[in-house]
């Protein structure tokens, strides 16, 4: 079956710095001393606590549970004791503490009770989207999003393609590639389970052509139902309206998502996590990552998730050298950390060292127009720049603010080295505020709206009753006086009768 | 006492570009054609040149203390420089030394460090301090030496720095060394009633514009060229230029061959070569959006046409340029392209 | 002449274009609305006048100034100056200081039920009956402070509000102060 092909807007060439990792197979990093588990480590509501500090628990147990709809539970990444539950530092741009489950390994690593399911073609769809929902499995692409609630939009809209997406478009990062050289079965059954999940009429792996043995690892394993496309390289075509536009020719709606034009796409990582936590009934509690950069030994790993980032630097000679920064993700969409003891979570991809990054001040804006040209979204970053620093919000939104991906191609090319995405993260940061902002200002109208009608209300209320009451005040009165005068006649005339008597005796 | 914690953000990689970089290439694209205008127009065009570059940078270097801007960071970003040599290339190269620093002062003082700096400058610097010295000092502007090969009289080097330093008066013959541009020429040659025919044999034309100036304009395409292989420009803006140019002198020609010259001559004479590859490129005074950029370079085609037909001037580009600027936020406004998975008709 | 002839009919058409797109003069009191819409409906006073709409109102008729609320701040004033056309001016100390948002705290072991602080607040964000205890919706409270003084025992106190736990002001893309 040979799909036609088609190309995104915009995009770069990027020296992609993939063979330095990716020609290595995995290495199981051993247990760390300590395992910090988040309970943010998805898209939605964090996890809540279900274990005490000093209780000890098993690999793969439920130590947070879910809350709400789009939320995962977290399991424990090692058998151990809980020793906190508190603020640690975690995955997070300003280096900001969060809630998190530390365990101590006590070096078992002994598993908890685990239930597979045989065949999962014998269960039901809502059943499978429960199963996964309880192994903790979010999209590892970077995202995050939990990947039951995507199972579910499948069943309740038509799906017409399940594209499984192994495009690694960012530098260094070769994770997935790893993945399916090493695991190819759990790719491709994982695609299959989700397909019999959400009834998609066609499915497609997509890999970029920088990934040969990896190519030839899942064609050997897949028949005529699924189809392997690969793709040539251009970053960011692992973007997920990128990647569609693509495959498909079609444009995921702006403001929209893939289901609302028939389409459901899943990371490898993910229908492989997916696969195991069905038919193995093993949790989410570890993943591939590419340590890379200047490491003496850059490769990819296996880690328990918690695993702090040190521990899986220090497994391939990193060494601490000034003026070195330490990025977690690719070097284009990654974040930069200075605190190492942070935990690996669920999002996490890539350890990238290097000493050699953007560094350079800003200069004014020389109005190239380079930025519009490779933004892979159409969009105008230039203008969008502009509109930030005036903190003009509604030609922010009328331009599109929100359907930025946040890729980087637009700074990667600046040549006056502005930091545009980062004006665009504050600049969404600061709307969705004043969003929030308004919405009170809102409510605080009404309230105020309200209570001054009643207290108007009640104020007519008691005018009314004392004029009511005034009223009758007047009528008794008036009968008081009435009544008064009448005895008065009658006493007078009483005493009239008596002494014309007398005058008629004498 | 703040602390300051420096967020670095994403992307954590970069391109090979900077300011620096763009306006480099744009200076070694412009050699080629400042090389020939010296063989042909004499020694006085290199010393416009040096003038002008002289007093950009002296004037930028104060403008910037002035503003307390970091000097390190914007006197070697190169933009001074690009002004000055767009600016020189147009002055004739017997203009006296006070009228370029007039000129130059002008551009990077009003033109560009008052309206906000590089960046943020509405109009042109370059095109602006050529028309303020054009309007102001008319009759240096139309001196113009004459092209090799036409005359017998040539102003050697030190006649040169004479009539820049000190004046045309300075030199006898200064009548004979000096004459009109072939456009200027032929403008007043038509309101005298002269047919092209004639014009055309004057020995100010050359083999298909005017005579120097024809291959003056090659060099600016090869320079246009050198820029469209790095990338810095792209070729929709001076195609459209050109080929507006063209079907307008095209229309004219078919419409009066005797009063109107063919439209070979006029995309190589003038500035418009220069102007297509350089002036109209400048990226921070034109349109940004793709579809903009093309009705910003077809307006000043179109605009140059006709202030060159009707307006008191020989050549109108360096207005043109100046109007289309003030339209440019007015054309982005409208032209805005469709954004990735908006409605095509939303 | 042609020249011109040609030049004024470009002239006539972007002005037409112009003119087509540009939107009406908004009238009289749907501008009042949008100047209320503004205001961070706090009621609290400070303004001098008895809640937002009155402000509003005060100064469309140009009895007020545009700068006198200190919730709404620079911020406020800027979005003022530029709805209306009037000059930024800086915040009138006269009617108080701009500072980050609070919220009304009742420190319930001393509140004693008397439902001053209930009557006093302008949007009905305290919850509570005679002699049971009260306390505030933070959800609801706009920080207007109208309920500290009332309060017989002074139990009321004024907290700054951080919204998701973090408070991070980012001035320029590459610092914080932190």
């Amino acid at each position: 079956m040979n799909r036609e092909l088609h190309s995104f807007p915009g995009g770069l060439q990027i020296p992609p710095h993939k063979e330095l990792s990716n020609s290595k197979t995995s290495l199981i990093t051993p247990l760390p001393e300590r395992i910090i588990l988040p309970l943010q480590q998805h898209i939605g509501s964090p996890a809540v606590p279900i274990v005490k500090t000093g209780e000890k628990v098993l690999k793969g147990q439920v130590i947070a549970r879910a809350s709400g709809y789009v939320s995962v539970p977290i399991h424990a990444s090692t058998s151990g004791r809980i020793i906190d539950i508190g603020n640690y530092t975690v995955p997070d741009s300003l280096g900001l503490k969060a809630p998190c489950i530390v365990i101590e390994p006590d070096g078992d690593d002994a598993w908890f009770e685990i239930k597979p399911t045989r065949d999962y073609l014998s269960i039901d769809p809502k059943a499978l989207q429960e199963v996964i929902r309880e192994a903790g499995i979010v999209g590892l692409g970077g995202a995050g999003f939990p990947a039951h609630v995507k199972l579910n939009e499948g069943m309740e809209n038509i799906v017409d393609t399940l594209i499984i997406n192994g495009v690694e478009c960012e530098p260094y990062i070769s994770c997935d590639d790893r993945l399916i050289r090493e695991k190819p079965g759990y790719i491709v059954n994982g695609a299959r389970m989700i397909r019999h999940a959400v009834q998609a009429k066609h499915c497609v792996i997509a890999l970029e052509e920088d990934m040969p043995e990896a190519y030839a690892a899942l064609k050997e394993l897949i028949d005529d139902d699924i189809e392997l496309v690969q793709l040539p390289v251009k970053y960011p075509q692992g973007g997920e309206r990128q990647l569609i536009k693509a495959l498909t020719g079609k444009e995921v709606p702006s403001g929209g998502l893939p289901i609302h034009i028939g389409i459901v796409m899943h990371n490898v990582g993910t229908a492989a996590a997916a696969y195991r936590a069905v038919t193995r009934g093993e949790p989410l509690i570890s993943r591939y990552i590419t340590v890379s950069g200047e490491v003496k030994d850059p490769r990819n790993l296996q880690v328990l998730l918690g695993t702090p980032v040190k521990h899986c630097a220090d497994q391939c000679g990193y060494e601490v050298k000034e003026g070195q920064a330490i990025i977690l993700g690719g070097p284009m969409m990654g974040m930069y950390v200075n605190n190492m003891l942070m935990p690996v979570i669920k999002t996490t991809n890539c350890v990238l060292v290097t000493s050699t990054f953007n560094q350079q001040p800003e200069m004014p804006c020389i109005r190239c127009g380079q930025c519009a040209e490779v933004c892979p979204a159409e969009l105008l970053p230039q203008q969008l720049y502009w509109y930030a620093r005036a903190k003009n919000h509604d030609r922010l939104r009328e331009y599109h603010l929100f359907d930025c991906i946040e890729c980087g191609c637009c700074s990667y090319v600046c040549p006056s080295n502005i930091q545009l995405v980062q004006y665009y993260r504050k600049a969404k940061r600061q709307i969705m505020q004043d969003e929030q902002t308004m919405s009170g200002a809102n409510r605080a109208r009404q309230h105020f709206i309200s209570r001054n009608d009643r207290l108007a209300r009640e104020a007519q209320e008691q005018n009314e009753e004392m004029l009511a009451e005034s009223e009758t005040d007047e009528t008794d009165k008036q009968s008081f006086i009435q009544a008064a005068v009448e005895r008065t006649r009658a006493k007078r005339a009483q005493m009239k009768k008596p002494e014309k008597q007398q005058d008629h005796d004498e | 006492m703040t602390n300051e914690k420096i967020i670095i953000s994403s992307p954590h990689m970069h391109a090979a570009t900077s300011v620096n970089r763009v306006m480099t290439q744009v200076i070694y694209a412009l050699i080629p054609g400042i090389l020939l205008s010296v063989w042909f127009f004499g020694a006085g065009v290199l010393i416009q040149c040096l003038l002008a570059v002289l007093f950009a940078l002296g004037i930028e270097a104060l403008m910037l203390y002035l503003r307390k801007k970091s000097l390190g960071l914007y006197l070697y970003d190169g933009s001074a420089v690009v002004t000055a040599l767009l600016f020189a290339l147009c002055i004739s190269p017997y203009t006296p030394v006070w009228v370029n620093f007039i000129g130059i002062g002008f551009a990077i003082i009003i033109a560009k460090h008052l309206y906000g700096g590089i960046g943020n400058n509405m109009f042109n610097p370059a095109m602006a301090g050529y028309v303020f010295v054009l309007l102001c000092f008319p009759v240096y502007m139309s001196a113009w030496p004459m092209p090799l090969d036409t005359t017998d009289q040539h102003s050697t080097f030190l006649q040169t720095l004479s009539i820049i330093f000190t004046g045309p008066s300075s030199v006898d013959n200064f009548d004979g060394l000096s004459g009109a541009t072939i456009l200027a020429y032929t403008k007043s040659q038509i309101s005298g009633m002269a047919m092209v025919s004639e014009i055309r044999n004057s020995p100010l034309f050359g083999s298909f514009a005017g005579k120097g100036s024809e291959w003056i304009a090659i060099a600016w395409i090869a320079g246009g060229a050198w820029l469209l292989f790095q990338r810095i420009i792209k070729w929709q803006m001076p195609v459209f230029f050109i080929g507006t140019v063209f079907i307008i002198s095209l229309l004219f020609y078919w419409y009066d061959s005797d009063i109107f010259l063919s439209p070979v001559t006029v995309i190589f004479t003038g500035g418009i070569m220069l102007a297509a590859f350089f002036i109209i490129t400048d990226p921070v005074t034109a349109s940004t959006t793709p579809f903009g950029k093309i009705i910003y370079v077809v307006g000043i085609g179109l605009l140059a046409c006709i202030i060159r037909t009707w307006g008191a001037y020989p050549d109108g580009v360096a207005f043109a340029v100046l109007l289309m600027n003030a339209a440019v936020p007015l054309i982005d406004n409208y032209t805005r392209p469709r954004v990735f998975g908006e409605a095509k008709n939303g | 002449m042609i020249g011109i002839l040609i030049i004024l009919i470009f002239a006539i058409a972007i002005a037409l274009l112009l003119n087509s797109s540009r939107s009406q003069t908004p009238e009289q009191d749907k501008l009042v609305d949008r100047v209320d819409a503004l205001l961070p409906q706090t009621q609290c006073g400070q303004c001098g006048y008895p809640g937002c709409k009155p402000y509003a109102d005060a100064i469309m008729h140009n009895q007020a100034d545009i700068n006198q609320c200190p919730p709404g701040g620079r911020n406020t004033i800027r979005k003022l100056a530029n709805l209306l056309g009037r000059e930024i001016k800086p915040l009138n100390p006269v009617h108080g200081k701009e500072g980050p948002k609070k919220i009304a705290y009742i420190d319930e072991d001393i509140c004693i039920g008397c439902v001053k602080c209930i009557k006093a607040c302008p949007v009905d964000a305290i919850a509570g009956a005679p002699k049971l205890m009260h306390t505030v919706i933070t959800e609801e409270c706009t920080g207007c402070e109208l309920c500290v003084a009332p309060c017989p025992v002074d139990c009321i106190s004024m907290l700054v509000y951080v919204q998701g736990g973090r408070r991070v002001k980012l001035e320029a893309p590459m610092r914080v102060t932190v």
